[in-house]
């Protein structure tokens, strides 16, 4: 499956710091702040995320002849939303307690624009081993995004990560952090440093 | 009684965007002037009730009768594409005028997640069918209130001096963390 035209190595790199989903595209941000009240909620979702992502990338890149541009985005978003079942009736029956903690974000994940700005923007455009490469590479990026998201609500809000205690008993937990007020103010601020870190990237090109 | 109860919880005390983080996109993109973010804010507003008016049908005597609820996601998404190009074409013939001040914000409701999210409650919360319009007007009243509030502050934060990296999206975010800390304030309105 060799492919000389592209650069798979860099298609599914740009996902991780190039276009990071949430942080530098601002795009899928009501996953991004509503289920990272915990690292293992927020990876569940980037895992979700992902799957759909990937599945719906290889479709939109194999049928992208036959559709007709008047109706493509219709039916992206019909692929989109069969992708979504799939994923939500497996967690419901592997992991009913995430399926649960998870409530209707999971089926939120049809409006969640990264996938359709992906299919769209992407997916549409190019053969399959790229679309792969670019879905594994932005879902990803979005999955540790999240997991940061929910480690750093995690640990503020209840002083442990992935329910162990780290901090002991000193530690008087930020309610804050796991209110929907938290959830702005962390996004906000990491935000704010992806900016200060790509800026400073681009001050210094000889870097890395 | 109680539908006024469902109004007020929807628009004011659980309000989407600073509760439960539905239509974030619109809420930080279509914010940065007052008139733009009222126009949203209506239009929003008027495909939610039509949307709870039509899915809650389509719930009950189409996926439920017929026994297919795993078809719940697929269904609602066509019929919220479906309404938005219905009432977008209605409005172009209706009212020029109106069709010119909404111009691009209509198709972008499709993908506001609020929309799907608001059907998806519905459902969940098992309202009736009047209890679901007034939940599908009260949730657009509480996402133009939230819209509105907050384009206000970005014009007045185009004055203030805010350091480089928080400028944009960033600020916007942590403002909203703020508003959403103040809405906490309702939250002994309503039990539940």
């Amino acid at each position: 499956m060799a492919n000389n035209n592209y650069n798979l190595w860099h298609e599914f790199k740009k996902g991780l710091w190039q276009e990071l989903p949430p942080f530098r595209l601002i795009l899928g941000m009501c996953p991004t702040l509503a289920v990272t009240n915990s690292v293992i909620n927020g990876v569940a979702m980037g895992l979700a995320t992902s799957f759909v992502l990937l599945s719906a990338n290889i479709s939109v890149s194999l049928i992208r002849k036959i559709v007709p541009s008047q109706v493509r985005i219709a039916t992206y978003v019909v692929v989109i939303a069969l992708y979504v079942t799939v994923a939500d009736l497996f967690l419901a029956a592997m992991f009913p307690p995430i399926s649960k903690a998870l409530g209707p974000y999971v089926p939120l994940i049809v409006v969640n624009c990264i996938i359709l700005g992906r299919a769209e923007g992407f997916a549409q455009k190019n053969p399959l081993t790229p679309s792969i490469m670019d879905a594994l590479g932005i879902g990803l990026g979005f999955t540790l995004s999240l997991a940061l998201m929910g480690g750093i609500r995690e640990i503020f809000g209840f002083g442990s990560i992935l329910d162990i205690k780290l901090l002991g008993e000193w530690f008087e937990p930020w309610i804050v952090m796991i209110l929907p007020a938290g959830a702005f103010f962390v996004f906000g601020f990491l935000v704010a440093l992806t900016n200060y870190l790509s800026k400073r990237k681009a001050a210094a090109p000889s870097g890395h | 009684m109680e539908v006024i109860l469902i109004f007020i919880s929807a628009s004011i005390v659980n309000n989407f965007v600073l509760s439960y983080f539905l239509g974030i996109c619109p809420f930080v993109g279509v914010s940065n002037k007052t008139e733009s973010a009222l126009n949203m804010g209506l239009a929003t507003t008027f495909v939610m009730t039509l949307t709870a008016a039509i899915t809650w049908p389509v719930w009950t005597y189409v996926l439920v009768n017929f026994n297919i609820p795993f078809l719940q996601y697929v269904a609602f998404i066509i019929v919220i594409a479906a309404l938005v190009q219905f009432v977008e074409m209605f409005i172009r013939k209706s009212s020029p005028h109106l069709y010119r001040a909404l111009g691009i914000y209509l198709p972008l409701i499709t993908t506001n997640c609020a929309v799907l999210g608001l059907a998806l409650f519905m459902v969940l919360r098992e309202y009736n069918y009047i209890e679901s319009i007034f939940f599908g007007f009260g949730t657009g009243v509480g996402f133009t209130l939230a819209i509105l509030m907050m384009s206000g502050i970005r014009e007045e934060l185009e004055f203030a001096d805010v350091p480089e990296v928080f400028k944009g999206i960033s600020i916007t975010l942590i403002v909203a963390g703020m508003m959403a800390l103040a809405f906490m304030g309702f939250a002994g309105l309503i039990r539940g």
